[in-house]
């Protein structure tokens, strides 16, 4: 873009799409700050006074509260750690040349297109399910009492399931990083009487560092947003043990149809997201510019 | 020590075999120079000594011992890639110390032998940096100083300045050889430049598609290759074959004269030809002459002085001590 007049040209054709992005995001979000500041509950309807702080206050002193934010730390904590030490195995493996290799990555990356609500649904009904899941049945021939997942680990559980969903892109990612390693590298280490451990740890993890900041990135502002594997599975139960923020924002607006109490738990997720977010960039944004 | 000895070595990939068996014997304190064209099996070559590729058939000894299935980093030998290498994310001094770290040295050690690796180099004043901060040339030292470290028992260099502007080639090339002078070490050198060959060699290996066609001395190779790929490889500008009549004159098939054994007159001489394009080097001065009795142009050198125009009508004479003939397999009559 060399001069004044073309620059001018690049930002007319841009400004449609960036009006309409603008208002996407500004509408709603404008509503639901306006909303977070009412009394506006559907079972009472009458005006929405003005009520300023009061339904923030009474979303973060609610007892759940503080359980649905240990709940999505866990969660987001515990998805991120198993995708990408998984991922990142998996991804070792891939890239060993093999027989049909090709099928095998497909398979490897398939339950990245389930919905997920129909894994979750799968996982809950033909795997999990103490009398009828596959677990269930592996328990009992071998010997062992069944366990009821949901009711027991219930937490576990769902990271287990969501970290299955994720696992395919941590891998895609970190598998397409790994083929981008220059062999001459790995052969001078080889030569330099480097252990396999010792090239792993010294020439391929280093080169994967930027390619785990991106997964952490992504897919940490996916997790903190998990709906439907809980509402399918434990509709956030038992008691509040797999509520995570989202969920405890759905229960407040849709099943207490309070509106008002809702948009402020809504208010305080954009605002979790963002910290997260900020503090992501900061800790290992350094990666992606070096 | 540093004595290699190949013993019938030969290298497929699948059906392709790009080294029939090939016997070859390294001294110790030998500078030796793999020399082809570009994808006649150098780099194999080199890979299958360094051990990064196994053996097809035939056995590897290095001082005496079978090292056809020692792994790479046991057979002692120091290799500096093309593209040298170097680890991205490590800086210059860890880059360095890298195989000192592999083989458990202390830090203080570690610390000791880097410093006089860069000493050596004259890359001190770079230890702190990335590779990405380096220009070509210092990285190029880099990976020469990772290989130092290690006292290997020989060097393996794959086209190390091929990535270099012309006038670093030159640098480096005396500084790889001051360096073998210095350290006595065996070191193995791939290069499709003949100059590099000519002028860093103790022996050079001529390699034609996987095969030997000859080795020896630099000079050895200027006086007497072994055949026509040789006396075409070996010298600049190449050699002027001719066949047909004049060459059956000298009971041979075809005969090759230097462009620098070759006179050039005014007035007399046996083959009258016309001057057609010049290039001036200052020093020197190629023509380049159509002479009536042949086909292609000979190439000529005379002093940086001479001057003749194109068009201009000449006389060459080939300075028959240095004539080299060519029988009908191309091999050199003596
Ligand atoms: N891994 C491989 N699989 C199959 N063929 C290979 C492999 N590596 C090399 N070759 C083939 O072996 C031949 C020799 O390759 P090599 O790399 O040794 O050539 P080279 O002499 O080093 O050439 P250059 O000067 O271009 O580097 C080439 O024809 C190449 O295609
Ligand atoms: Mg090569």
């Amino acid at each position: 873009m060399a001069t004044k007049a073309s620059r001018a040209a690049a930002r007319l054709m841009i400004a449609p799409s960036v009006i309409l992005l603008l208002g996407w995001m500004i509408v709603p979000l404008s509503m639901t700050l306006y909303f977070s500041f009412l009394r506006y509950n559907l079972i009472m309807p009458g005006d929405n006074p003005f009520v300023g702080w009061e339904n923030y206050y009474w979303f973060v002193t609610d007892p759940s509260f503080k359980a649905a934010m240990v709940n999505t730390l866990l969660l987001v904590g515990g998805v991120l750690f198993i995708t990408v030490v998984g991922g990142t195995l998996f991804a070792l493996l891939l890239d060993q040349p093999m027989w049909g290799q090709g099928i095998i990555r497909i398979m490897v990356i398939s339950p990245f297109f389930v919905m997920p609500t129909v894994s979750g649904l799968v996982w809950k009904n033909m795997f999990m399910n103490p009398v009828n899941g596959i677990f269930g049945h592996l328990a009992k021939g071998m010997g062992f009492e069944p366990i009821d997942f949901f009711s027991e680990i219930p937490l576990l559980s769902i990271i287990g399931i969501v970290s299955w969903q994720w696992l395919p892109f941590a891998t895609l990612i970190l598998l397409t990083a790994l083929q981008s390693l220059d062999s001459e590298q790995l052969e001078a280490s080889e030569m330099d009487g480097a252990s396999w451990i010792s090239r792993f740890w010294f020439i391929m993890l280093p080169h994967l560092a930027r390619a785990i900041t991106v997964v952490v990135l992504i897919q940490t502002i996916f997790l903190l947003s998990i709906f439907a594997e809980i509402l399918v599975t434990t509709n956030g139960g038992p008691g509040t043990a797999t509520t995570n923020l989202t969920y405890l924002i759905y229960v407040s607006s849709l099943l207490q149809f309070d509106v008002g109490m809702g948009s402020a738990g809504g208010v305080i997720a954009i605002i979790l997201a963002n910290i997260v977010a900020i503090f992501l960039m900061r800790m290992i944004g350094k990666n992606l510019d070096a | 020590m540093g004595q290699i000895t190949l013993n019938k070595v030969s290298k497929s990939f699948g059906e392709l075999e790009v080294i029939p068996p090939l016997d070859l014997e390294i001294k110790d304190g030998e500078f030796v120079v793999f020399v082809g064209p570009s994808g006649c099996g150098k780099s194999t070559l080199l890979r299958l000594i360094a051990g990064l590729e196994d053996v097809s058939g035939g056995e590897i000894l290095i001082d005496g011992k079978d090292a056809t299935d020692i792994p790479p980093a046991k057979r002692g030998l120091a290799m500096v890639f093309q593209s040298y290498a170097l680890y991205p994310h490590m800086s210059v001094r860890k880059n360095i110390a890298f195989p000192l770290r592999m083989a458990g040295l202390d830090k203080a050690h570690q610390d000791k032998k880097v410093e006089e690796a860069a000493r050596v180099l004259n890359l001190a004043d770079y230890l702190e940096r990335k590779p990405g901060q380096l220009s070509g040339g210092q990285r190029q030292r880099v990976a020469i100083g990772r290989a130092i470290v290690r006292e290997p028992a020989a060097f393996l260099f794959d086209e190390p300045l091929s990535n270099l502007d012309a006038a670093l080639r030159v640098g480096m090339r005396l500084e790889i050889s001051e360096l073998h002078k210095r350290l006595t070490t065996t070191m193995i050198y791939v290069t499709h430049d003949q100059v590099e060959a000519m002028t860093m060699a103790d022996k050079i290996v001529v390699l034609r598609a996987g095969n030997i066609e000859q080795v020896g001395s630099p000079l050895e190779l200027y006086r007497t290759p072994r055949n026509l790929f040789v006396a075409g490889f070996i010298g600049s500008p190449k050699m002027n074959f001719v066949s047909g009549p004049e060459a059956q004159k000298r009971d041979a098939t075809t005969i090759g004269i230097r462009p620098e054994h070759t006179r050039v007159s005014t007035d007399t001489g046996d083959w009258p030809g016309v001057v057609g394009v010049s290039e001036h080097l200052g020093s020197d001065t190629f023509f380049h002459v159509k002479c009536d009795a042949f086909e292609e142009p000979l190439t000529v050198r005379a002093g940086g002085e001479v001057d003749l125009k194109y068009g201009d009508k000449v006389f060459l004479t080939p300075d028959s001590a240095h004539l080299h003939r060519f029988d009908r397999e191309g091999l050199r009559l003596p």
